[in-house]
């Protein structure tokens, strides 16, 4: 009986750690240096530096050479492989759903009211998402968690994919403000009686004058320091007026971005555009006034029967040829932005070469986010956040990540879904 | 002044004359008149093309007794002087619901968020399904309205064909002349005719909640009413009464007058009476010059609206930039719609439905003839050919000794746009609704005050010129013979008269006050007529200058490409055939298919392709698609086996030329996921420009869509009140679906098999029993993918291919014994509970197991890239790339059944090619020509100039567009054109800013 009870005991507890991923933890910190040798090293800002190594020490990158040798570290031969700085998703909810559609016990992303700049996404992502380290497994390191919202959003924090809590995965925090701009595309028949006067534009700018407003007052507020009453959410936009903040403004058409240039202008915040599908249109304008974009969706369809068929795909194309700083994102839900590099490689197959497609998921994501002096390139004096796939990681055929760093720790690549690969092999004895 | 008389007594004549019926009794004492008139000295255009110069029209009763040249002028008969004035018949229009009770707005008929209302709120002995009322005549609800009257009139009409616009069958019209009588008196025809539509109205019963469901809904009762018909009496009480289906059959001998409304679904009505032998009268849409050949073919009569659209203001080139080329150029050439069926030669008649003001049928007719409608055919649509298309062509429909008295008295030719409508008789009797009236004034007066004399010009009876030293306009009225005169003497004087009198003969006389405030008496006398001022502010007319294309928008064809001879030269061949992949090797396509595959082959006269450098592979097939439909889910019911996709293909949308860019050539339309046994499935080939029977796959097997899991039991409604909301459900669903339609085939084979109700959902059952139809099943987890098969064996078939199935490698044994295909996604995942365990390893391990394994889309957008989706399974599984890219071509080819025609490149194969300039595994691999059959629909340099054309259309249009707004015509607000896009999964991500959604 006893071992009848062992039995079942061993078996459900070998199902229960390979259905899950509860065994899967963050990696100590580095204590041995580590050189990876002899790789193509895609530096990130367009450089390839062939049959190259890198020194990894106290979790920076310590050297980058053609002959790089140190007897105490731990070598990674990397011979025929590529390296990679790790890729970024730039704008997410990673951590505050785990499910994307209507299971509302799993929902943390959302919070009720218009005007939320004190929400922070930080406090609720979760550490231990299953979604991480599926994401990992294809290279992507590093987030901006952004917490969603119907106008005022909240305050975004930027972390890394291997920590036990948010306080440890926190990699910026609170470094942008989220506005979910009032739409100005007129809304189809379906939707339009959603509006309560009938006229959804002058509704949507009302709203932007409501926006105004609040920085108008939180700029006057906080020029006193002494208050009677504490406004905690003037508070948490403070950073916008030094500039440790900035504004990002979630909107697609080309109204709604020249507004979000106003508020460039206006209140002198740095802004960026998040969504942008129309941003090819005003490339030039957006240079001009040093607004970057970062680009939702890649894989999307044309926004008119009229457009180019392949109008989203070379959209990066345009915005390079401007000269607009821009990166890229993968917001697809059914897919949990599990194929950010392949967006990046698609643009690559409409107009970028391969460097600036990888810049875009890497150094350029990490200028937006204002995370370049830490992360998005192998340079020296940076983290170590490294990722090294047997081919070019933008091409899914040869995209296969075989090792990853994050500030020099070497991360354990299991995932949920390589496990359950595994026992499903396992199981018709597949090999 | 025997006019003015005249006229007095006519005006009279409309409250005098007898509103009874002869059974009403009379209050006080009779006063019964005969309505005798004689109208002479007019141009009588009795039908189009007959015209009577200076003849007379006599009528008596309400009906028409001579009309002509040498009509006597009998002695008792009210003489009308119609001098320079033109009499036509009045106009008939179709597609009225004059007199009918508006339906209540609150009313709004079925609601998504509402649990399912499975049967008819309708108490009575009716039909099951709320939206066939076919026991409704509109007879009995009629009532006249005297304002609606007033407007139809104004617009020349006389006779309407009125029912209430609700339902799928909406029972019977009355045919009813537009005169402010008691009913009894103004019903031309009882039951004029029956009508039709896809819509179901104010019916809050959840079926049908598609377009499909509603063709499907029409289908069935027509089946219905036949069988109810012929059941023996022994019989009749499995039905009962049933007076729907009773009234539906004693319809059948009526006109049949079906709603369409838009071109397609005039051929999709147009294909159900085909199927039963009813004749469709088709309303039309006004988009119908679209597809002109089709409209022909289908040998139908139409009703067509001149429901044109307004410009747009696009002068915000932002608000602009949103509006598609289609809407812009239907905008252009929806004018053209008449004139098209005119040359085509078609059957039709006019009505003035849809039209938001009354006031625009004239000026849109006039749009309609400027655009090359003869006015011969438009009187002919508006009074003869109605007339006969309800068989009333005896009593209506043009001037003709017998008929009723329903005509109209205009100052000049009907069309033209200077003319007024001066009187609308209706069953003899008169009716002036408008400003302009039949006696006029007009001339030069010479007007009379004391110490002074001015000359007035005057123009109509209510518009004069006061000629001193400045010629000023004068506040002037003339009606019945009272006059009305106040003017200035000239621009700064103060002093001014205010005249009233009235008119004796051509002298008009009475008293007056200046701006003294003295007061006199004053005259004015005739002295001429006005000099006739030629109009030379020459309108400009809006001609349509666009070209058609097919489809009708952006990436169009103007003519249709045809299959051509080609030779693609020293590619990389993928023929997915033993011999693998072939280098620098030459593939031949004639008449559609391979002709030959080989090195050097001679090119004759066929187009050369060079392909150096690039891959040539069979067309990528798309195992579960949702584009080009107008319609995917019919969620009223657990089981809807009788709807078909095949009914409701739409090949308008632009998703068929953005996946030909991707190198797709077939997709399989399915069906959505809202139920357990959805509909059946249509396959098509991607031959953009083609109409819909033109897109179907030729003799592919039949397929039906099932579904299992979350979608099915909804469990995204608060409010599931529909069977199943289990799993546990689901099975039982199947199970019953399937009992029932084993009992029915037998019961179909038995003694009384032919008193058995013919039943669409379980015929298709029958035919999945019987290895004559297949399923494709939306599944995901394991429980209920196994249990599925084990129902399919039970019944002895096979569950042909299990799509999307993201747990399919748990139970890979299970599949492979059972000999199911899969159909999955590369890598999603997470985007519910019930995908939780997806994995990108799934297709892999299936595939590894033994299984037939595709790589699917669901998604509009992904369909162009599932080149790369298949890529993919190489990453995840380190499959070889031949494995992979079977995955998006043959392999799905095989699970369709159609390998022997596409799916591969041998020789006798359809010519479905794609060239690529890449490694079609690479993410870098972009398709630059597709192939469907032998003919290239989507070239990149093709494609290239054909930007450059979509450019320069918009900017005509926009230009013309922004004219018609300078030259003073209203304009709506630029909408947006948005596209809605069906899927059956889950959705989360943003396909484009004009993309909706649809379940």
């Amino acid at each position: 009986m006893k071992k009848i009870f062992l039995i079942y005991v061993s078996l459900f507890l070998i199902i229960h750690l390979a259905g899950g991923q509860d065994n899967i933890s963050p990696a100590p910190p580095q204590t041995k240096d580590i050189l990876i040798k002899n790789g193509t090293l895609h530096v990130g800002n367009g450089q390839v530096l062939n049959n190259s190594s890198i020194l990894v020490k106290n979790g920076k990158i310590a050297a980058i050479g053609n002959d790089l040798k140190n007897d105490n570290a731990r070598v990674i031969d990397a011979t025929g492989k590529q390296v990679y700085p790790a890729l970024i998703a730039a704008a997410t909810i990673i951590g505050l759903r785990e499910i994307t559609g209507s299971v509302r016990g799993t929902n943390d992303y959302r919070e009720l009211g218009e005007l939320n700049p004190n929400v922070r996404s930080i406090v609720s992502y979760n550490t231990d998402s299953k979604i991480i380290n599926v994401l990992r497994s294809n290279g992507i390191l590093i987030a901006n968690i952004i917490p969603q919202g119907s106008l005022l959003m909240g305050t975004s924090s930027v972390v890394q994919f291997d920590a036990w809590n948010w306080e440890d995965a926190a990699y910026k925090m609170d470094a942008g403000i989220h506005i979910n701009f009032p739409g100005l595309l007129m809304r189809s028949r379906r939707f339009r009686q959603n509006s309560a006067t009938g006229d959804q534009q002058k509704e949507a700018m009302d709203k932007v004058e409501m926006l105004r407003n609040f920085f108008k007052e939180a700029k006057a507020y906080l020029a006193e320091k002494n208050h009677v009453a504490t406004n905690l959410k003037f508070e948490a936009v403070k950073g916008l007026y030094d500039k440790s903040q900035k504004l990002y403004i979630h909107c697609d058409i080309v109204k709604e971005m020249l507004v979000a240039i106003d508020f460039a202008k206006t209140f002198g915040f740095d802004v960026v555009i998040v969504g942008g599908s129309e941003s090819w249109r005003i490339a030039d304008l957006l240079k001009q006034n040093g607004i970057a974009v970062i680009l939702q969706q890649l894989h999307a369809l044309p926004t008119l029967d009229d457009d180019d068929v392949d109008q989203p795909f070379k959209t990066p194309y345009l915005l390079k040829k401007a000269g607009v700083l821009f990166c890229l994102n993968d917001d697809d839900g059914n897919t949990t932005g599990r194929n950010l590099a392949f967006n990046a490689g698609t643009a690559a197959a409409y107009g970028l070469n391969k460097e600036e497609a990888l810049q875009a998921i890497t150094l350029d994501a990490a200028k937006i986010l204002g995370i370049a002096d830490k992360t998005g390139s192998l340079e020296t004096g940076k983290d170590a956040n490294i990722v090294i796939s047997t081919g070019d990681i933008l091409d899914m055929e040869s995209s296969v990540i075989t090792h990853a760093f994050i500030q020099g720790r070497e991360i354990n690549l299991v995932d949920k879904h390589k496990q359950l690969n595994e026992k499903y092999e396992r199981k018709y004895g597949i090999q | 002044m025997k006019k003015i008389i005249n006229f007095i007594m006519l005006a009279l004549g409309i409250f005098l004359q007898g509103n009874a019926q002869v059974t009403n009794p009379v209050n006080g004492v009779a006063d019964n008149r005969s309505g005798y008139y004689i109208f002479t000295g007019a141009t009588i255009i009795t039908q189009a093309g007959t015209q009577l110069n200076n003849a007379s029209l006599l009528i008596k009763e309400g009906k028409i007794m001579d009309v002509g040249s040498q009509v006597k002028i009998p002695a008792d008969a009210i003489v009308v002087d119609c001098k320079g004035k033109y009499i036509y018949p009045s106009f008939i229009d179709l597609f009225s619901d004059y007199g009918m009770e508006a339906l209540n707005p609150t009313q709004r008929g079925f609601n998504y968020g509402a649990p399912t209302q499975f049967t008819s709120s309708k108490a009575g002995p009716y039909n099951w399904n709320q939206s066939i009322k076919p026991e409704v005549n509109a007879v009995e609800t009629f009532s006249v309205n005297a304002d609606k009257a007033a407007q139809l009139r104004q617009s020349g009409f006389g006779v309407v064909n009125t029912i209430q616009k609700d339902g799928i069958a909406r029972g019977t019209s009355a045919l009813v002349a537009l005169a402010n009588k008691k009913e009894n008196l103004v019903i031309i025809k009882d039951k004029a005719s029956a009508e039709y539509s896809f819509n179901k109205g104010t019916s809050t019963q959840s079926y049908p909640t598609s377009l499909m469901g509603s063709i499907a809904l029409l289908r069935q009762t027509f089946l219905d009413a036949n069988w109810y018909k012929n059941l023996p009496a022994s019989k009749k009480n499995e039905e009962g009464l049933n007076l729907s289906l009773q009234a539906w059959n004693d319809h059948l001998q009526l006109p049949q007058i079906f709603d369409a409304s838009d071109k397609w679904n005039c051929l999709r009505a147009d294909k159900i009476g085909d199927e039963f032998g009813v004749s469709f009268i088709l309303k039309a849409g006004g988009n119908e010059y679209q597809r002109m050949a089709e409209m022909k073919a289908s040998q139908a009569a139409f009703i067509l609206p001149l429901n044109f659209p307004q410009a747009m203001d696009v002068e915000d080139p932002n608000e602009e930039r949103f509006v598609a080329l289609a809407e812009l150029k239907h905008w252009d050439m929806a004018p053209t719609n008449p004139s098209a069926f005119e040359k085509a030669g078609i059957l039709f008649c006019i009505t003035p439905d849809g039209l938001k003001d009354a006031k625009s049928f004239f000026s849109n007719l006039r749009k309609a003839l400027d655009n090359g409608l003869s006015e011969d055919m438009a009187l002919n649509a508006l009074t003869r050919i109605p007339a006969q298309l309800l068989n009333a062509y005896n009593e209506i429909g043009s001037i003709a000794a017998g008929k009723y008295a329903n005509f109209i008295i205009t100052d000049g030719p009907v069309f033209s746009d200077k003319t007024n409508i001066l009187q609308n008789w209706v069953l003899g009797e008169q009716y002036s609704d408008g400003p302009n009236e039949l006696n006029e004034v007009s001339g030069k007066y010479q007007v009379n005050v004391p110490g002074k004399t001015f000359m007035l010009d005057v123009k109509n009876n209510n518009s004069a010129n006061i000629i001193s030293k400045d010629t000023l306009a004068a506040k002037f009225k003339f009606s019945n013979t009272l006059v009305s005169l106040q003017f200035s003497e000239s621009k700064r004087s103060r002093s001014g008269y205010r005249l009233s009198g009235a008119a004796w003969g051509t002298k008009w006389t009475g008293t007056g006050t200046d701006s003294s405030g003295k007061t006199f008496s004053w005259t004015a006398e005739y002295t001429g007529p006005l000099q006739e001022i030629a109009d030379t502010s020459q309108k400009k007319k809006m001609l349509s200058s666009s070209k058609l294309t097919y489809p009708n928008m952006a990436y169009g064809w103007q003519t249709l490409p045809q299959p051509e001879d080609i030779l693609i030269k020293n590619a990389t061949l993928w023929t997915n055939e033993n011999e693998g992949v072939l280098q620098q090797t030459d593939i031949f396509i004639k008449n559609g298919k391979i002709a030959a595959i080989g090195k050097h082959l001679p090119a004759g006269n066929a187009k050369q392709i060079d392909a150096t450098g690039m891959h040539v592979t069979p067309g990528i097939i798309d195992e579960h698609s949702h584009i080009a439909a107008a319609a995917i889910n019919e969620g009223g019911q657990s089981v809807t086996s009788e709807v078909r996709i095949a009914d409701v293909i739409n090949p308008d949308d632009i998703n068929i030329y953005r996946q030909l860019s991707g190198g797709v050539t077939t997709s399989h339309i399915l069906h959505g996921s809202a139920n357990t046994i959805g509909g059946q499935t249509q396959l098509i080939k991607l031959r953009w420009g083609q109409d819909a029977e033109g897109l179907k796959f030729k003799g592919a097997d039949p397929f039906i869509k099932f579904a299992l899991g979350e979608n099915v039991k909804r469990t995204t409604s608060q409010n599931n009140n529909r069977f199943p909301d289990t799993r546990m459900g689901v099975q039982q669903v199947q199970m019953d679906a399937f009992t029932r339609a084993k009992d029915y085939e037998t019961a179909l084979k038995g003694p009384n098999g032919k008193w058995v109700r013919p039943d669409l959902e379980l015929d298709a059952l029958v035919e999945i029993m019987n290895g004559k139809r297949f399923i494709t099943c939306h599944s995901y987890v394991q429980s209920e993918i196994v249990e599925t098969m084990r129902i399919a064996e039970k019944f002895g078939f096979k569950i042909n291919t299990f799509t999307h199935i993201l747990e399919g490698y748990k139970v890979a044994d299970k599949l492979k014994a059972h000999g199911a295909n899969a159909s999955t996604f590369s890598d999603w995942w997470a985007y519910k509970m019930e995908v939780q365990d997806a994995i990108p390893y799934n297709a892999g391990i299936m595939h590894k197991a033994g299984l037939n394994v595709a790589i699917n889309s669901d998604d509009a957008e992904m369909a162009r890239r599932l080149n790369q989706e298949a890529a993919k399974i190489i990453k995840y599984s380190g499959i070889t790339e031949e494995e992979a890219l079977k995955m998006v071509t043959l392999n799905p080819a095989k699970m369709l059944h159609i390998d022997k025609q596409v799916g591969s490149l041998k020789v006798g194969k359809d010519a479905d090619i794609v060239i690529w300039n890449n490694n079609p595994l690479s993410i870098y691999a972009v398709a630059q020509t597709t192939i469907v059959d032998g003919v290239i629909y989507f070239n990149r340099q093709n494609d290239l100039l054909e930007r450059a054309s979509i450019e320069k259309e918009r900017t005509r249009l926009v230009h013309k567009m922004l004219q018609e707004k300078k030259s003073g015509s209203p304009t709506m607000p630029a909408m947006p054109s948005y596209r809605e896009m069906n899927v059956c999964s889950d959705h989360f991500h943003q396909h484009g800013l004009l993309i909706e959604d649809v379940e």
